[in-house]
């Protein structure tokens, strides 16, 4: 990264000067834009404030799902140094797994008369089956290419990725799949004055749950110390007799796991998954990682939170006060563009400021 | 080649020996017929130049790289074959060539990083106890990340870390490597200190006055191969020696 930037500042005071001023063109734009649009559509009225505050539940909701999919995508940048592509097809697998389970619990009643215990079950279905397929790309995908350039893995990360799409579809069909819906979370809680659905409320709870786990596992444990240490210096670590490939399965186990639960948490929340369920989400959430600075585990918690909530609210805040017809379809043009305004302005991420500094 | 001619005469066993040790890399030969023997309470150190197989010798003993032919006897058990952490886990530790601390994690964790593979809850305390009184000053630095610390505090926390395994012998890579002339006095000290408290260390070292200042016998390699290997005053006063490698005219 010194280098490319140190080359790219090397080059000549007018490339530099051009690059310069395009950037804080766009800086001023930005600003001004989102100040712009924000300032209508508050003024406008358009939205009630308890419709913006259910905007904002629903953004955190979804956002928590990102954080839960974007840890595997850093924790693995950490430690690998390239990024899986497959891991948003290691979401998909543990939400379509388990919306097998949840059906068979469902025709069996189970899913009527036991709700609670019948979404533990799921869970832990999901986060097998996501745990398995992490690990199983692991070992097929990347192990074999340990000591390759980079670029090697991330290649067979998009062939893992479309492998696993097809496999699915192969298997099961293309067609969408529709998971129960949870009748004892039907309606919403009142919580400090927001609406909360209950749906959106246990998402939002398990999710937080499931990051204070890994928080607490990556930086309270010996195995937690392992990852750190491994994703630091391999060599070093390997000096101090850490067995560097099961702690890298490891990674990869806890970081499907936690893609399992955002599995369920999504099925929960929008009831269909197909084949395909893990390509957007899976951009969306190493957006979040690359937004909270790829690489920290905070940071990716912090990024997913910020991405919901930005691409729930952005839309009817920014776009919609700019006059834009339509504008809460395009949730997606405000995420990717999030990213980008981020990149500019901030290119090492919300929390990127470590991972910069070390590395400079 | 007499290597350890004056020690191993009394029925003594090394406690680590690399014996008609080969390492290739790839096609390139880079040790030949490398013999080394250190015996429990010796200093013993390697001196060479660059690119004379030093390092190497050190990835052989730690098991990067494994000879092709010749074998790594640690305590009179063969180890080369092995996996790294069960070498290490077998009573080999090191203090890595710059020290290569863990800047992310506090002083405390790289400490607990040097007993990873150790389960007794109270031996580590007491290996920590001994650290700190080694360097006192690690102690008022434990919750600081090790980044953040001088060179100097960075060295001791290095040697601690590698300490906190309770080795039968550490290897030391280049000690004096990128430091300033005080700080390699200092850790020629250090040295110096932990071998009177009963470790066996294996220095490698391109400072050769410094490093025999402190050692009872050294190895020179050249080009992969050991050419000399005496103890550490008769390698003082070897005229060889004295041309290439301690800077002195004629």
């Amino acid at each position: 990264m010194t280098a490319a930037s140190a080359a790219a500042t090397g080059r000549g005071p007018s490339r530099f000067g051009f690059v310069k001023g395009f950037l804080w063109a766009v800086r001023i734009l930005a600003v001004f834009g989102i100040l712009w649009g924000s300032y209508f559509s508050i003024t406008g009225g358009r939205l009630s404030f308890d419709q913006w505050k259910d905007l904002m539940v629903f953004g955190v909701a979804q956002g928590s799902v990102y954080a839960l999919i974007a840890l595997g995508y850093t924790m693995v940048y950490g430690v690998l140094g390239f990024i899986n592509f497959a891991h948003g097809e290691v979401f998909m697998s543990g939400a379509m797994i388990g919306f097998f389970a949840a059906n068979y619990l469902n025709q069996t009643g189970l899913w009527a008369s036991q709700p609670f215990l019948s979404l533990f079950i799921v869970l832990l279905v999901c986060m097998t089956a996501s745990t398995l397929v992490a690990v199983g790309v692991e070992r097929v995908a990347y192990r074999p290419l340990r000591n390759a350039p980079r670029l090697i893995p991330l290649i067979t990360s998009i062939g893992a990725s479309f492998f696993l799409q097809y496999a699915f579809r192969g298997l099961f069909g293309a067609g969408v799949k529709s998971y129960p819906a949870v009748r004892a979370l039907d309606g919403a809680w009142n919580v400090l004055g927001f609406r909360v659905i209950k749906t959106q409320g246990i998402v939002i709870l398990a999710a937080v749950g499931m990051m204070v786990l890994l928080y607490l596992l990556v930086e309270r444990t010996k195995t937690g110390r392992a990852m750190r240490a491994v994703a630091e210096d391999q060599e070093i670590a390997r000096l101090m007799g850490v067995d560097v490939d099961r702690t890298i399965v490891t990674v990869f186990a806890v970081g499907g796991a936690m893609a399992g639960v955002a599995g369920l948490l999504w099925g929960l929340v929008f009831q269909q998954v197909f084949f395909f369920t893990g390509f957007l989400p899976g951009i969306k959430a190493f957006t979040s990682a690359v937004l909270g600075g790829i690489g920290n585990i905070v940071g990716a918690m912090v990024g997913g939170l910020v991405l919901g909530a930005v691409e729930s609210i952005g839309p009817s805040l920014v776009l919609a006060g700019l006059g834009v017809p339509a504008a809460h379809q395009l949730k997606d043009v405000v995420a990717f563009l999030a990213l980008v305004l981020v990149l500019v302005f901030r290119p090492t991420g919300i929390m990127g400021e470590r991972l910069a500094e070390e590395r400079a | 080649m007499e290597t350890g001619a004056d020690r191993g005469g009394d029925g003594r066993r090394p406690i680590l020996e690399l014996r008609d040790v080969d390492t290739h890399y790839g096609p390139i030969q880079i040790l030949k017929d490398v013999t080394i023997e250190i015996y429990p309470g010796e200093i013993v150190c390697l001196l060479g130049g660059n690119a004379s197989g030093k390092t190497t010798t050190l990835k052989t003993i730690l098991g990067y790289v494994e000879p092709s032919h010749g074998a790594v006897f640690l305590d009179g058990e063969e180890i080369s074959g092995l996996p790294t952490q069960e070498r290490v886990r077998r009573g080999i530790s090191m203090v890595p060539e710059n020290r290569r601390l863990f800047k992310r994690m506090t002083v405390r964790e790289n400490l607990e990083m040097g007993a990873y593979l150790r389960d007794d809850r109270e031996g580590i305390e007491e290996d920590m106890e001994r650290v700190f009184e080694l360097f006192p000053r690690v102690k008022d630095r434990l919750n600081q990340r090790a980044g953040t610390l001088s060179g100097g505090e960075q060295q001791m926390v290095a040697v601690g870390r590698a300490l906190m395994a309770r080795p039968k012998v550490l290897l030391m890579d280049e000690p004096s490597m990128g430091l300033a002339p005080v700080l390699v006095a200092q850790n020629f000290e250090i040295i110096e200190q932990i071998h009177e408290q009963g470790t066996t260390v294996f220095v490698v070292e391109q400072n050769a006055n410094m490093a025999l200042s402190i050692a009872d016998r050294g190895y020179v390699l050249q080009t992969g191969q050991i050419v000399l290997a005496d103890t550490a005053s008769a390698l003082l006063e070897n005229p060889e020696m004295k041309k290439a490698y301690l800077g002195e005219l004629e």
